[in-house]
């Protein structure tokens, strides 16, 4: 039996296509595809249907699925496209055996006609849908490693002086990572200052002002200071307002401000040797505000 | 644009940040200028922080109101959470159980203009509100 549907299917092999095509553009799967031009869907829509048939052929045996999966993962086509394609499919095809056979009134047949349809198609979508989804999940979990690489950076500016800018939300375990990148980071390039830049934090909190403090607090027990920059008037008013003291460490606007009292702090100084011929550290300065 | 205005279920650490983006969006449809848009964003955050680390489980309603000014943000949290034990307690600056700042609580009550709560060991229903001026 399975043998005879799958004889169908691979005789009729043209004629599926072609009403599958018709099919998939009736649905309008590819509205999502606004900025896609036609001729993309259509080739893609070729190939889909190429790969389901080699599948056919070969009983599985192909590493077609996979790599037309990483495809559509990576044009940015929701999953949509392929589970709506794969039941298109498994209708022209059940049409198309119930068509060759001709008229049939048996419930039975029609039933195992269905069922050995359903035999090839469940597994390919839910292969597709595997590797569909499996992609996502890999690329999921590498923006998390690339996002967390540059989550806390400590970059050395001069003598004595790191800067750490934050930007985006803090939380707990982000929270952790500037701990601990701060603590290392200023052992190793022996800082006497520290700056943490908080422009780019969207809302200061409690537990953020918190995890600061602390980290204030660790850094100044292994012997250096910190000098807490970016403090934008709004958050100003919000600190003020949920009562949280800050009062043991420097805190300035902008990192411009807190640059100038680190260089006191070294004891280095910005000296103009020219007047006029524009000051050198002066420029360092607007160039690492503009940062 | 009236009552209920969108609907936030707080059950991991970046809900929070969810709820809190949806509230300054809200606050900033309704005409708040920004220094109340940081009051309101950093109030939520406290909120849903506070559902996150003591109930695990809660969700943050957003609504407009009417009352002493024509707009208002009312925004509601509220947790089936063991509740809070001595709630006069939690009002006091400084007051935390669970090692933070203790500043939470009274600090939303003076970010936000109106402050009610209620807890039992069946929950906890935090009301606030910040009215448009």
């Amino acid at each position: 039996m399975e043998q005879r549907l799958r004889n169908i299917i691979l005789e009729h092999s043209d004629q599926i296509i072609k009403n599958w095509l018709v099919k998939l553009d009736e649905n309008k799967v590819t509205e999502y595809g606004e900025t896609i031009s036609q001729e993309a869907i259509e080739q893609t829509n070729r190939e889909f249907v190429n790969v389901i048939f080699s599948n056919i052929e070969s009983n599985g045996g192909t590493n077609d699925l996979q790599e037309f999966s990483e495809k559509i993962v990576n044009l940015g086509w929701p999953l949509g496209y392929l589970t709506e394609g794969m039941q298109a499919f498994r209708t022209v095809a059940i049409r198309t055996i119930l068509e060759d056979i001709g008229e049939t009134n048996n419930n039975e047949e029609f039933l195992s006609i269905m069922e050995g349809v359903n035999d090839w198609v469940d597994p390919i979508k839910n292969r597709l849908i595997n590797e569909y989804s499996s992609n996502w999940t890999n690329i999921v979990s590498l923006q998390k490693v690339a996002l967390q690489e540059l989550s806390a950076p400590l970059i050395p500016v001069m003598e004595g002086i790191t800067i750490m800018p934050l930007v985006g939300t803090i939380d707990t375990d982000r929270a952790k990572l500037i701990m601990e990148n701060l603590l290392n980071g200023v052992i190793k390039n022996n800082a006497e200052v520290v700056l943490i830049d908080i422009t780019g934090v969207p809302v200061v909190d409690t537990m953020v002002a918190h995890h600061i403090i602390q980290a204030a607090e660790a850094v100044r027990l292994v012997g250096s200071q910190c000098i807490l920059v970016g403090i934008r008037p709004e958050i100003a008013q919000t600190i003020v307002n949920l009562g949280i003291d800050l009062r043991n460490f420097p805190t300035k606007s902008s990192l411009q401000k807190g640059f100038r009292t680190a260089l006191e702090m070294t004891g280095a100084k910005v000296i103009s040797e020219n007047e006029g011929e524009g000051d050198e550290i002066e420029n360092i300065l607007n160039s690492i505000e503009k940062e | 644009m009236k009552g209920t205005l969108s609907n936030v279920p707080i059950a991991k650490e970046l809900d929070i940040v969810g709820a809190r983006q949806t509230g300054r969006n809200i606050a900033t449809e309704l005409g708040f200028s920004s220094v109340d848009q940081a009051r309101i964003a950093t109030a939520i955050s406290e909120l849903a922080r506070n559902i996150y680390l003591y109930a695990k489980k809660g969700e943050i309603t957003f609504q407009q109101v009417e009352g002493v000014a024509p707009v208002g943000l009312k925004i509601i949290a509220k947790d089936n959470g063991p509740g809070i034990k001595d709630i006069s307690k939690s009002m006091i600056d400084g007051y935390s159980t669970s090692g933070g700042l203790g500043a939470g609580l009274p600090g939303v009550k003076r970010l936000m203009d109106d402050f009610d709560i209620m807890s039992s060991d069946e929950g906890t229903t935090i009301h606030v509100i910040k009215w448009l001026r």
